[in-house]
């Protein structure tokens, strides 16, 4: 399943980001000299923008998300606040100019930016890199 | 079963029944009332308003109960204590293994020679306003010359509101007050001189220090009252309002103790000196003591509502501030208003200009508050009150000085402070309700903690308590938008927009939450239809809507397919048993008379709908906030009772509103006549038949604060049933707040029950025939979600444990055999329920071989 293309010349399909939006981009492939992995998720089309789709990623559930400007993010699946597998199934809005998804669960809140808890800063779920090769969506290891 | 006997339905009548039936929930006691009054009770309390605008109707207590037998118009005659039986007006003996007595008070009327006459009144029950009304309309419809005058006969705060009941009534009040003053109960000499004064600004004439001598007939057939001083006055009718005696006399003819100044004595248990046989309210005198006011009439009643259910209640002390409700005039008193407490100080301000009385009454080191008396501006009176006995927060002339403003701040009172003294409820209590969430407006803290129902007069202090703990009483659906759903509904309705992204972007800001996004996909589904999962509104659905199904802990799914009516064929329950066999579902049949499937993984559920599809069922939507289920009785089909077929009117109920999406889930019921087994009242729209057609209740609820249902029309035929129905739900849809049931949905509105069937059987607003045709293009664009999904590929690709390996199922998925149920891994906290197993006898249920479960497919 693992696709792992470490190289920096080929052809990125990045995504049009708007030019309103100021913040930095969190689709930027990481070091290839790291050796970090990437793992296809679907292609692009596959992913409605703010609904969210879940990805095994080396053995571990990733929620992979697609805001309405078209930026990508990734955080673990699991809500640390039930322990259940299900933060992809949340609904994508923003809370405060934060891009966030909130838990089906119990609706608590995570940014998509960083994995925090918007209720409880010391809550965090760890986020991914994402990025788009050819059209397919890939997530690298967190 | 063992029966409780209880004698009057007055207030406290009720709510003795009320808090009994709410306590027994092993329905161990019948309750039979044996009631004087040809109405169930009412809130007696609130009897003036019976002369403005309230209706009987308003005032009736709500309550109905199969339990409860009511038997009006029958009073008790006699009670044979050693046979433990009463004799009832009409004949009967009733036998009881409890006996409570709660027949209230009589008024009292002085020997005064022509009080027997025509045109002389009391003023205690609402047959008595009645009369009084009839009279006044006479004599204002012959008044010759100028208004007529009605002389009320005692000034104290009753005396006070039959004034102004008679004002109200287009006659002009006299009042007449043996002692020197009025409300010498409760109001000092200084206070009294004030509200003399403002009583008369308000067209009251006072006459304080005289009593009634004699009241005759005059050549015209009207009235002359001859006072104490010989003032003669003419009146058209005659109020006497001259205090109130205990109903003991049933009492007094067993021999029960009473006390001295009457009332049938009982201890703190309100047991009285017969075995068996209790006494609240104002025929009550606890301890040698009677009240006449409501409050303490309630504590007794739920200390005996206690005692009977295994409970140890004990009415302590007992709350004797009033305030009173006489439009234009505050007064209020509260506490040792008289300084009768050793080495009590007074602290009094009289500001004749400004026509306001204030006296604080204080412990000798002036820290503790023990009493007050204020007129002619009593907002200060609940935050007061609250600091009764407790440490003042200042200096008690800035309490009361008008210039100290926001002096006594309501913040500083403390957690114990009685702000309801009708219900003994604490401001500790609500700000408890107001942080838990569990209520952010004024109508839910009256729902969830019953202040400010009974009196209404700590209704203002309610909307303090909001504010005090930050609460903003704001409409805003979220901060997306500014507007409230009701507003938000509007303009979808009237723009025509139909995705959430124009919304948000014409009238809102940002990219939406889980607040909003459902809200108007809810919307979005009635003005717009479609599918859920169309476009772009798959994006807004709550994690239920877009699975079609209900999300449990452990984030597997429960399958609900519908049952119209509760009914189902025996194939159809072998369809359903082998698809949870296959699956391995943990089965419950529910409330609403269906079947729940729980544990399904989100790739399960195609394959489950597949089947149930197959076998004729379709979606039950017990997903969504929309209708879930009507449930039914047998009726006239199976039930040799019934009067009408409840049953398939139950199912056309429901596949009319089926896939209705509302602001909350909507319930129905329909029983076959008024024995009420399906439980018609507890939902939003429940339907009792009756010999010719059907009564419509609207507006139960269970839940957090379940309500009865109301009454909105009787003897409907299926037509007008079902049409009032079709736009009581879309006016709903329409007008509801987000997340708001039926109940606070009415209790909102102004005017409420009352205004909702003007909008829907008189279309007072002229929206009828537009809440018609959203009916109508519901009931036409209707299709089942599932049997939609299962046969689009695109929707069907949602349906996946991860996009990237379809056919791993999620790890994190596991279930255990907990006592022989199937439930997820990771087991909640709570109390063990193998009764074997706590040494309480009965089966050891912890053997998990005995239910067998299909493996998990
Ligand atoms: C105009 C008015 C305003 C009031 N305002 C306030 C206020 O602001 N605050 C406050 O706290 N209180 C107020 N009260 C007092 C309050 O209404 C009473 O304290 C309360 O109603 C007492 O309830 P109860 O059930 O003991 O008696 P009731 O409500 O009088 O009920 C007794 C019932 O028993 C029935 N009964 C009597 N004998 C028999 C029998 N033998 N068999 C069967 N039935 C029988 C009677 O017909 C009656 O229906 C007011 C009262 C009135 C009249
Ligand atoms: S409500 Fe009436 S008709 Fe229906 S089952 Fe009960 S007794 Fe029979
Ligand atoms: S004080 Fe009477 S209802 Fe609250």
């Amino acid at each position: 399943m693992s696709h792992t293309d470490g190289s920096p010349g080929m052809s990125l399909d990045v995504v049009a980001q708007p030019a309103k939006d100021p913040q930095p981009k969190p689709v930027d492939p990481p070091d290839p000299a790291s050796g970090t992995g990437w793992t296809e998720v679907c292609p692009l089309d596959r992913l409605q923008p703010e609904r969210g789709v879940c990805a095994l990623v080396d053995g571990e559930p990733v929620a992979v998300f697609r805001t309405h400007d078209d930026r990508l993010f990734a955080l673990h699946n699991v809500d640390p606040f039930s322990n259940a597998s299900v933060l992809s199934r949340g609904i994508v809005g923003d809370l405060g100019g934060t891009p966030v998804v909130a838990s089906p669960l119990y609706k608590q809140h995570f940014s998509l930016e960083s994995g925090t808890a918007l209720e409880d800063s010391d809550v965090v779920v760890a986020t991914y890199p994402v990025r788009v090769v050819n059209g397919t969506v890939e997530v690298g290891r967190g | 079963m063992k029966t409780v006997v209880v004698v009057g339905h007055g207030m406290v009548g009720h709510r003795f029944v009320e808090g009994l039936r709410r306590r027994d929930t092993g329905d161990a006691w019948r309750v039979v009332v044996l009631a004087q009054e040809n109405r169930p009770a009412y809130d007696r309390v609130a009897l003036s308003s019976y002369v403005g605008d309230a209706s009987a109707e308003d005032l009736t207590l709500d309550g109905h109960d199969p339990l409860v037998e009511l038997h009006l118009d029958e009073p008790v005659v006699g009670i044979d204590l050693a046979g433990r039986t009463v004799r009832t007006g009409k004949g009967r003996d009733v036998a009881y293994d409890e006996l409570v007595l709660a027949t209230g008070s009589v008024p009292f009327v002085p020997p005064v020679p022509g009080r027997d006459q025509d045109g002389v009144f009391v003023y205690r029950t609402l047959d008595d306003l009645d009369g009084l009304r009839a009279a006044a309309e006479e004599a204002t419809a012959h008044a010759g010359a100028g208004r007529r005058a009605g002389v009320v006969v005692g000034g104290g705060l009753l005396g006070l509101e039959a004034a102004n009941a008679l004002r109200q009534l287009g006659l002009s009040p006299h009042v007449v007050e043996m002692a020197p003053r009025l409300m010498p109960v409760q109001v000092d000499e200084g206070g009294g001189a004030l509200l003399a004064r403002l009583v008369s600004e308000l067209g009251l004439r006072v006459h304080t220090g005289v009593s009634t001598s004699s009241i005759a007939r005059d050549h015209r057939g009207g009235l002359t009252v001859t006072l104490s001083d010989g003032t003669e006055l003419d009146a058209s009718v005659v109020v006497f309002s001259a205090g109130i005696r205990p109903a003991d006399a049933l009492a007094r003819e067993v021999g029960l103790e009473v006390g001295e100044r009457g009332g049938v004595l009982v201890d703190e248990r309100c047991r009285t000196y017969a075995e068996h046989v209790w006494a609240i309210g104002e025929v009550a005198a606890v301890k040698g003591r009677t009240y006449g006011l409501v409050a303490p009439g309630y504590a007794m009643a739920e200390v005996v509502a206690e005692r009977l259910t295994g409970g140890e209640g004990r009415f302590t002390e007992a709350d004797l501030s009033t305030k009173l409700k006489l439009l234009g005039v505050d007064v209020a008193s509260f506490g040792d208003a008289h300084a009768t407490t050793p080495g009590a100080l007074e602290v009094t301000l009289n500001d004749p200009v400004a026509g306001t009385y204030s006296k604080l009454v204080v412990s000798d080191d002036a820290q503790t508050l023990l009493g007050g008396v204020l007129v002619g501006d009593a907002s200060d009176y609940e935050t007061l009150r609250g600091f009764l006995g407790a440490t003042l927060p200042g200096d008690p002339m800035s309490l009361i000085a008008p210039s100290s403003g926001e002096a006594v701040g309501f913040e500083a009172l403390p957690d114990g402070a009685q702000i309801c003294s009708c219900n003994a409820v604490t401001k500790g209590a609500l700000v408890e309700a107001i942080s838990s969430g569990e209520a952010t407006t004024v109508p839910q803290l009256k729902a969830c903690t019953r202040a400010g129902t009974t009196c209404g007069s700590c209704v203002p202090t309610l909307a303090k308590v909001l504010t005090s703990c930050g609460v903003e009483v704001s409409k805003a659906l979220c901060e997306h938008f500014v507007q409230s759903r009701a507003e938000l509904y509007e303009i979808v309705m009237v723009t025509g927009l139909t995705t959430f992204s124009a919304i948000v972007e014409q009238y809102g800001t940002g990219r939406g939450c889980d607040v909003c996004k459902p809200a108007v996909a809810s919307m979005l589904a009635t003005l717009a239809g479609g599918h859920v999962l169309d476009g772009e509104s798959a994006a807004l659905q709550d994690t239920n809507d877009h699975f079609l199904a209900n999300l449990q802990r452990n984030g597997t799914y429960s399958v609900v397919p519908r049952l119209p009516g509760g009914e189902v064929t025996g194939e159809g329950l072998i369809a359903i048993g082998s698809v949870a066999k296959d699956f391995g579902l943990y089965t419950k049949i529910t409330g609403g008379q269906r079947i729940d499937m729980f544990g399904a993984r989100v790739e399960q559920l195609p394959a489950i709908w597949k089947r149930l599809v197959d076998a004729g069922f379709e979606s039950g939507h017990a997903y969504g906030k929309s209708l879930r289920t009507v449930k039914s009785c047998v009726g006239t089909d199976w039930c040799r009772y019934g009067v009408q077929d409840s049953v398939g009117l139950a199912v056309a109920l429901e596949l009319r509103y089926r896939g209705l999406r509302s602001p909350h889930k909507l319930k129905s019921g329909v029983s076959g006549c008024a024995r009420e087994c399906a439980e018609a009242r507890s939902k939003d729209f429940g339907i009792i038949a009756t010999e010719t057609g059907w009564n419509l209740y609207l507006g139960g609820n269970g839940g957090f604060t379940p309500r009865h249902a109301e009454l909105i029309a009787s003897d409907l035929d299926t037509t007008t049933l079902v049409r009032t129905i079709d736009r009581f739900l879309m006016f709903y849809v329409r007008t509801a707040d987000r997340l708001q049931r039926t109940a606070p949905w009415i209790e909102s509105l102004e005017g409420g029950i009352d205004h909702l069937r003007d909008v829907i059987m008189s279309d007072s607003l002229g929206i009828c025939a537009s809440l018609d045709e959203q009916m109508a293009r519901h009931v036409a664009g209707y299709a089942d979600e599932w049997a939609a999904v299962l046969d689009d590929p695109d929707k069907l690709e949602r349906f996946t444990s991860f996009v990237n390996a379809p056919g791993v199922p999620d790890p994190t998925i596991e279930f255990v055999d907990h006592l022989g149920r199937r439930v997820p891994a990771g087991m909640k906290d709570g109390q063990p329920t193998d009764l074997a197993a706590l040494g309480l006898g009965g089966v050891p249920i912890t053997d998990g071989a005995r239910i067998p479960m299909g493996a998990p497919a």
